[in-house]
């Protein structure tokens, strides 16, 4: 096993599977001879040459319209979105087409979309996003939303192998911050199956990406308080396992859901629903959200810093649910 | 016709607190006429016991709970029908009973037909998706069907509704046949949380039940755990969760039910016991001074104002004036602060007539009220609170109490804090006892003197015992050294 970084981490497993399967190739703005925005596929087009990997236009629609396409066909696409933001010039092509390809005439789009999302670097309202519970609402598409390095790797490879169209969020403030062991080999993680990133008795916090090294942040702050907090790690948030969330709520009968992404709509409205419906008799205490407030993502650091769920203040929601 | 004019009479909310009352007395009996604010009945509450004036005018139409029966606040206890309505009340009410019962169960029933062809046909659309599928798996394919959980009895278990008993917690209870009121909470204003009620279940039965008659009357001493005689009568093996069922009375023994305010004070003094850490330091006072000028006073307070300027008065007064010297034993404990105040509301515990209870109603910034004052406000309360005509407010905000249980010659006494509170003075029986004194000359001997025992009981979370010695120097000093000028 070597330490290797979140972003060396989808790097490495990208150029396993290129080297694996003749059939994946890359498309992206700016992937290929410059290594990409964050330098994920930094050297590829070397080893793999600029059929494999290729430097598209300023076009998110032409890159995802032309996976789909090649995924049609037989190839196994990974697209790359500079910005998890600009997605949404592509949604007519991942809506429409490739979510309902499978559903309408029985042929697969085993495509890849890898997104660059989060925020807390000032990024702003277009570089900043977590748009992964819109996608998880459309029937069709998966989203797995990573939180360390091993799993980034290893759902990347899940995320090639599967038939269907997947998008990939990768948390950009992730990419340098975090360092861990990586094994070398080829390995995949399932889809929909939770980690328990921290094992709690008290309160249990549901959550994915970058969110989960808060909530730990913030349950090692509460275990001072002797308060122990247990975080569970969706890693897919489409599909997401109920069976590891509800088991988690059986256990603490407190919950928080925490995500990055804006409250309303957000996937963890989805999470305390089905918590609600499937865990009433479990429950202790209202299920409570935390996450970012409906605005767009703002450029200022303090407001970002206000903007963006902080251990302060998913250790106060912690504090509020341990006492209830 | 009276349909719309009969006026409710409602259990009044007798204080933020306060969640029920009980009956003492309906002084009015159905058939009565009564006038708007006429006392029409008598209740008990953990706060106060009071009258009930009536809402309205009119005669009283119905009694719906009946003396002896606690009801939570807002429960409806009579109708008052105006003047001329009376005997319309019961009618409306046959009248339109049967009517729902029958129509709207048909109109219903044949709703339920297309339901089965919709899930039927919603099915066969999800079929074709997720069944064949060689390649792809089925996109978003739904998790394994969550079991239901069976259904739990939940609503029954905590009849006396004092804070909200959460899902999980009425299932434990459900399961475990365990009724919520009886156990401690630890969460939010008292809310039994999901812990406090499995530590409960752990901590095993409460009291079993009575033990079999044979071994009961004569044994008190603590089993003794050699005696190996009738281990199967021991009610220690099997966890059964005591129903808290009253249990029946034994032979020579009567059962009377506890009113509110025998609760409210069981409740509180266990919960003052558990909260303070009690310490009682006591002090004697010479009152040879405050009697002398209490005989002085007692005839023109009586015949200028209808006062007794009684001992308890001064000893009030010269607390009230310690206290200011003392901020911390006028203070609280508030989580972790430390509050102090710049007024004293000075709780007396008053005795009821029948023995049967006590009330602490409170002077309001006793600070401001000078020997007269205090009297005349003692003589007020007392007075008020054995006629039950306290109002909520009277009994709320205290920060420091006295309470004079000497009446009966006791000179000792260990008094409980009346919570929040830090400090509770007791005045105790007022006795000649030979004492030594100093004469002209600066010689001892002995004279007979009026001595007064005055206790402070303390929490000595807040209140050091060093300080509570100096309060009480400091009160007995204001007191033997009481000049016709500290009226």
């Amino acid at each position: 096993m070597a330490e290797r970084t979140y972003l060396q981490a989808i790097s490495d497993g990208l150029r396993q599977e290129m080297r694996r399967d003749k059939r994946v190739f890359v498309i992206g703005e700016d992937v290929g001879v410059y290594g990409g925005a964050f330098k994920v596929t930094l050297g590829f087009q070397e080893e793999f040459g600029a059929w494999r990997v290729i430097d598209a236009p300023l076009s998110e629609t032409a890159i995802v319209g032309g996976c789909t396409g090649a995924a049609l066909m037989g190839m196994r696409p990974v697209a790359e979105m500079q910005f998890a933001d600009f997605v949404s010039c592509a949604w007519d092509h991942l809506v429409t087409v490739a979510a309902k390809q499978f559903y309408r005439a029985g042929t697969p789009v085993p495509m890849v979309v890898r997104l660059p999302s989060g925020g807390g670097f000032s990024g702003g309202p277009f570089h900043s996003q977590n748009p992964e519970s819109s996608f998880a609402h459309i029937p069709g598409l998966k989203c797995v939303c990573p939180a360390t390095p091993e799993d980034a790797k290893g759902l990347l490879a899940t995320a090639i192998e599967d038939p269907n169209p997947v998008l990939y969020f990768e948390h950009k403030h992730l990419y340098r911050r975090l360092k861990a062991e990586v094994p070398e080999e080829r390995y995949t993680i399932p889809f929909g199956e939770a980690r328990t990133h921290r094992v709690g008795e008290d309160i249990s916090v549901i959550t994915w990406g970058a969110m989960v090294h808060t909530a730990d942040e913030a349950a090692e702050e509460l275990a001072k308080e002797d308060v122990s907090v247990e975080v569970v790690d969706l890693r897919t948030v489409m599909p997401w396992d109920r069976k590891a969330v509800l088991a988690s709520v059986e256990k603490t009968s407190k919950v928080l859901v925490l995500h990055e992404d804006t409250r309303t709509g957000g996937f963890g409205a989805e999470i305390a629903a089905t918590i609600a419906e499937e865990a009433f008799e479990s429950l202790d205490a209202p299920v409570k959200r935390i996450a970012a407030p409906d605005s767009p993502v703002p450029f200022s650091p303090p407001l970002e810093k206000a903007f963006i769920p902080q251990v302060e203040t998913v250790a106060s929601g912690l504090r509020e649910l341990a006492a209830y | 016709m009276a349909t719309g004019t009969i006026i409710d009479v409602v259990m009044p909310q007798m204080g933020v607190s306060v969640s029920e009352g009980t009956i003492v007395k309906w002084l009015k009996s159905e058939g009565e006429t009564i006038e708007a604010d006429e006392a029409l009945l008598e209740i008990s509450t953990d706060k106060v016991d009071t009258e009930v004036p009536s809402p309205g005018t009119g005669v009283v139409a119905k009694i719906l709970v009946h003396e002896g029966e606690t009801v939570d606040v807002g429960t409806k206890l009579a109708e008052i029908a105006p003047e001329g309505a009376g005997p319309a009340v019961a009618e409306p009410e046959p009248a339109v009973e049967p009517e729902p019962a029958a129509e709207p169960e048909p109109a219903v029933e044949p709703e339920l037909a297309p339901e089965p062809a919709t899930a039927a046909a919603a099915a066969e659309a999800d079929a074709p998706s997720s069944a064949e599928s060689p390649g792809p798996a089925a996109p978003a394919a739904p998790a394994v069907p969550a079991e239901t959980p069976a259904p739990a009895a939940a609503g029954d278990s905590s009849e006396n509704g004092k804070s909200f008993v959460s899902p999980v917690v009425a299932r434990i209870a459900a399961e475990h046949g365990v009724d919520v009121g009886t156990i401690q909470g630890t969460g939010q204003g008292g809310r039994v949380t999901k812990k406090d009620i499995l530590a409960f279940i752990e901590s095993g039965p409460a009291p079993a039940p009575a033990a079999p008659p044979e071994a009961a009357p004569t044994e008190a001493e603590p089993v003794a755990p050699a005696a190996p005689t009738e281990p199967s009568a021991q009610p220690t093996a099997p966890p059964v969760i005591a129903n808290a069922q009253p249990q029946a009375a034994g032979t020579g023994e009567t059962l009377e039910p506890m009113n509110a305010m025998r609760r409210g004070i069981a409740e509180h003094m266990r919960r003052s016991l558990d909260t303070a850490a009690h310490v009682t330091s006591a002090i004697e006072v010479d009152m040879s001074k405050v009697v002398a000028i209490r005989e002085k006073l007692k005839a023109s307070y009586q015949k200028d104002y209808g006062v007794n300027p009684t001992y308890l008065a001064f000893v009030g007064r010269a607390a009230v004036d310690t206290l200011h010297d003392y901020p911390w034993i006028n203070g609280e404990l508030r989580d972790d602060q430390i509050v102090t105040r710049n007024y004293v509301n000075l709780g007396i515990a008053v005795e009821l007539a029948d023995g049967k209870g006590l009330i602490v109603p409170v002077i309001k910034n006793a600070e401001g009220l000078n020997l007269l004052g205090l009297a005349r406000s003692i003589t007020d309360i007392a007075a008020r609170a054995r006629d039950k005509k306290l109002l909520p407010d009277d009994v709320q905000g205290g920060t420091f109490t006295i309470t004079n249980p000497g009446g009966y010659g006791t000179f000792h006494g260990t008094p409980v804090i009346s919570q929040p509170q830090a400090g509770i003075l007791g005045t105790y029986a007022l006795v000649k006892r030979p004492w030594v004194v100093q004469d002209a000359l600066g010689n001892d001997v002995l004279a007979i003197r009026p001595i007064m025992n005055i206790t402070l009981t303390y929490d000595h979370r807040l209140v050091d015992g060093a300080l509570a010695g100096r309060f009480l120097h400091d009160v007995r000093e204001k007191l033997q050294s009481w000049g016709e000028d500290r009226y």
